[in-house]
């Protein structure tokens, strides 16, 4: 008797062993090995700029309501209400305690690619690594590079908020196993380099998807539904579907996307709204042909009505 | 034949009452205003960017338009009236601010009147200090449905 409850207890033990080895294994960090970004030689600052405003990086990290030069200074703090809680951003400007001054470019790229922290923990999907993990180590490089230019702030955000069981970043592992993918969200005819470039934008820095794309109940994309309009993560009102099947926008020919990213204005000249104002403005601050390939790609995707 | 009379007089008589109260909803009377504004900022773009001739008279017109209508503006959105609307609620927790930048917009086109754009390239200037109120005002104000 007492040696076949021992048995059992063992082969629970055993078996519970066993299925956590598996979930750690199945959900640890995940970083790049360190040779994924070894040999990329000097920045270029100025494709580091333009990935920092495709990023729309300053819409977040910089203080609200930032204009000109201080949308620079990326002291971080602006709160983030979602259905898990609130995230607080971080400061990643230069600075060496405060800020990101004293990371190192694997570190950066594998927070940007990989949602993994400098101290190897999971980090949380508000910061969207789900879509700038397709950056190319490159554009990862020139960014840090032209990061580390900017202005340094000693400002110390507050920590997230967030109820039990969303502060547990552990579970985090499982999130990403469900839900990250580095892999291209829909299928577009990439033969065509516009296209190509558009998908680029819009599924890796744009992150246009993290807001125009539903989520399920644990906040992963419903991938059926690619940029068919979601409620605001904010609260008030829906994000508008994009894809070529929209009441809205289905309509606007590339020239009048590529138009209202440059100026803000619709084709029947309303205007930008909500945080689409700051997204705007970031996006007018890119190469005409980036604007044009963004517009190519919305109308290439798959209309969802 | 006298069931087709009751029918048509039933028809005309529910336009009537329809459009009474299209008249009367404020968030029809906001949307029409800033359709209006819309359309002059669209004619004063064309302008603008070449896709028209310079015309002192629309230009003139188009920024009358957009002065008028938004002075009246902040006044159609009494209390309960977000409903059914892209109006966000933040606007009558914020009243003030939200006339202020009515206002903002207001005083630019009437600068802009007073010293009235003379040729494309002035029309492309005044343009853009007055288009920067519309994205100021939306960020804060409109919510999508």
């Amino acid at each position: 008797m007492g040696a076949r409850v021992r048995k059992l207890v063992t082969a629970v033990v055993v078996f519970a062993a066993f299925a956590g080895g598996a979930a750690w294994f199945l959900t640890k960090p995940e970083p790049w090995s360190a040779s994924h970004w070894d040999g990329l030689g000097e920045p270029d600052l100025a494709n580091g700029e333009q990935m920092f405003w495709a990023g729309g990086c300053t819409s977040c990290h910089a203080a609200a309501k930032s204009e000109g030069d201080a949308k620079l200074v990326l002291s971080g703090g602006l709160p983030l209400k979602s259905p898990f809680g609130t995230f607080h951003v971080p400061n990643i400007s230069p600075d060496e305690t405060a800020g990101i001054g004293s990371w190192t470019l694997a570190e950066f790229g594998n927070a940007m690619t990989r949602g993994v922290g400098k101290q190897g923990e999971h980090l949380y999907p508000s910061f969207p690594y789900g879509s700038y993990a397709r950056l190319t180590p490159k554009d990862i490089n020139d960014l840090w590079g032209f990061l580390k230019t900017l202005p340094k702030s000693a400002n110390v955000a507050p920590p997230h908020d967030l109820p039990f069981p969303f502060n547990i970043r552990l579970a985090l592992g499982g999130w990403k196993l469900l839900f990250f993918t580095d892999k291209p969200r829909v299928t577009v005819d990439t033969s065509n380099p516009k296209i190509a470039r558009g998908q680029y934008l819009v599924e890796g820095p744009g992150h246009c998807g993290e807001c125009h794309t539903p989520r399920n109940g644990l906040g992963g994309f419903e991938a059926a539904q690619w940029l068919a309009g979601a409620p605001n993560p904010e609260g008030e009102g829906r994000i508008p579907n994009i894809t070529p099947g929209s009441k809205s926008i289905g309509s606007w020919s590339e020239g009048d996307i590529a138009n209202y990213l440059q100026t803000g204005f619709t084709p029947e000249f309303d205007s930008a709204g909500g945080s689409m104002v700051e997204v705007q403005q970031n996006m007018a601050k890119l190469p005409v042909s980036d604007r044009e390939a963004i517009a190519a790609y919305l109308k290439a995707a798959p209309a969802i009505e | 034949m006298k069931l087709k009379m009751i029918l048509t007089a039933l028809v005309i008589a529910g336009c009537g009452v329809s459009a009474v109260i299209a008249a009367d909803d404020p968030v029809k009377v906001r949307e029409g205003l800033m359709k209006q504004i819309g359309g002059s900022m669209g004619a004063l773009a064309g302008i603008a960017k070449g896709e028209k001739p310079y015309d002192a008279e629309i230009v003139k017109a188009s920024l009358t338009t957009i002065s008028t209508n938004v002075k009246a503006f902040p006044d159609q959105f009494p209390a309960g009236s977000e409903a059914n609307s892209e109006a966000s609620p933040k606007i009558w927790d914020n009243m003030d601010d939200f006339k202020a930048k009515a206002a903002k917009l207001g005083a630019d086109a009437d600068v802009a009147l007073a010293q009235l754009p003379a040729d494309q390239a002035g029309v492309g200037a005044a343009l853009g200090i007055i288009g920067k109120n519309c994205g100021d005002c939306h960020q804060a104000y409109r919510v999508k449905k």
